[in-house]
């Protein structure tokens, strides 16, 4: 059971980053995964009143931050046509309506949970993670911070790069965890896919052996499409185990390039 | 501590424990059409709206909705009246549990798509879960109250 001793509006993110250095605060996202856990928070530091839950645009990125909700990601009209709906197709997959109003892209991303379906994302779409006190991060930096990093994710920043992206993620049942996650971007000839739910946090790949190098065929996709299977590191958990882990991998990527290349 | 907010329409006034849900909350004040279900944020049993929003309250803190404006199904029974009698025409539920999640999510749905498609129905309600008879009877049922209100308007 969660209990809480105290709630704070933080009226600054400095305010904010002071509190959540003590171990025993919050701060908090959607509130949705931290609900499940048995914890006593001494005080709950609230985003809420920061004007944080806004989109912006500037000529080169959108800037998203971090008390957007899911749901206002996956209807905004800029971010899908850069990414050609791959949003939507990422999160409306998650739970429901209310679940994703509920759930803020803060929250999705500073757990760095494997399942993320919205990390495996913003992979391939080189996005960069703000954080109060480290600054500006790659994804894959931003990973590998130490689960301890008493930080604030401000907000998540995307360039405005053309590319052909698709995501695709498979699931047991509707709207349940994603046994796997896959998104592959392409860009000027070059490829790059990031895999998900492994059940790891989502690792990119790129086209190191020029599988690709003559173009997109139902055989280069598949051969790339082994090829990263046999190099990504799979584990099992309840939903799935490594072999059919690797088998969902072959034909994700492999359905991804191919609908990556027609457009 | 101390909050304030809006709920149907009425100005409250509160003092709560800092780790109050959203769902005690309303309850408390008497709405029990708001219920806990899976307490894991997945049934969407205890839908509520907030400043028109469905939002799970059984993941959000009393005190974020300070200033807010929180709707349950008891400040919403004339904008339900409307479609809820198709809903029973079909028999889609049996013991009725779902139904206030679903109601609250459907009028979500219809002030946000007014004519949906049976697979925009399905995706919008697909954090409603129902346990004894399915989703097809709710779909019928919101379907043949999108075909009565188009020949309505016809």
């Amino acid at each position: 059971m969660l209990t809480i001793n105290q709630y704070v509006r933080a009226e600054s993110l400095e305010q904010a980053y002071e509190l959540c250095q003590k171990k025993r605060n919050v701060v908090l996202g959607g509130m949705l995964w931290l609900k499940m856990q048995h914890r006593n928070v001494e005080t709950a530091i609230d985003l809420c009143d920061l004007g944080l839950d806004q989109i912006t645009e500037t000529s080169d990125s959108y800037t998203i931050g971090a008390m957007v909700s899911l749901r206002t990601l996956e209807q905004h009209a800029g971010l899908a046509a850069l990414t050609q709906g791959a949003f939507a197709e990422a999160l409306s997959h998650i739970v429901g309506v209310q679940f994703r109003n509920t759930a803020t892209v803060g929250g999705s991303l500073f757990g760095r949970f494997g399942f993320s379906d919205v990390l495996t994302l913003f992979v391939v779409l080189d996005a960069k993670i703000e954080l109060y006190h480290h600054g500006m991060l790659s994804i894959a930096e931003f990973c590998a911070l130490p689960r301890n990093t008493r930080d604030i994710l401000v907000q998540v920043h995307v360039p405005k790069t053309q590319k052909r992206v698709v995501y695709l993620s498979q699931r047991n049942s509707a709207t349940d965890f994603p046994v796997l996650t896959c998104a592959v971007a392409l860009q000027d000839g070059n490829c790059q896919c990031a895999i998900g739910a492994r059940p790891l946090a989502a690792v990119t790949f790129t086209d190191e052996t020029g599988i690709l190098q003559n173009g997109i065929t139902p055989e280069s996709a598949a051969a790339f499409a082994q090829n990263i299977a046999q190099k990504a590191e799979f584990g099992k958990d309840i939903r799935a185990g490594v072999e059919y882990r690797k088998r969902v991998c072959a034909v994700l990527v492999r359905r991804a390039l191919l609908q990556a290349k027609e457009g | 501590m101390q909050i304030q907010m809006t709920l149907n329409q009425k100005k409250i006034t509160a003092e709560i424990e800092a780790d109050t849900l959203l769902l005690d909350f309303v309850r408390d004040h008497g709405c029990l059409s708001v219920k806990r279900g899976c307490e894991t944020a997945n049934c969407g049993l205890c839908t509520v709206l907030l400043d028109g929003v469905p939002v799970l309250s059984c993941s959000t803190l009393a005190a974020r909705a300070t200033g807010h404006h929180v709707q349950t199904l008891e400040g919403l029974q004339a904008e339900a009246e409307e479609f809820v009698g198709f809903i029973a025409d079909q028999g889609a539920e049996q013991c009725g549990f779902c139904n206030p999640g679903f109601v609250m999510n459907t009028i979500a749905l219809l002030r946000e798509n007014p004519t949906p498609t049976d697979d925009e129905i399905r995706a919008y309600l697909a954090g409603n879960l129902c346990r004894c008879s399915g989703y097809d009877g709710q779909l019928r049922g919101i379907r043949a109250y999108l075909d009565w209100k188009e020949a309505q308007a016809k």
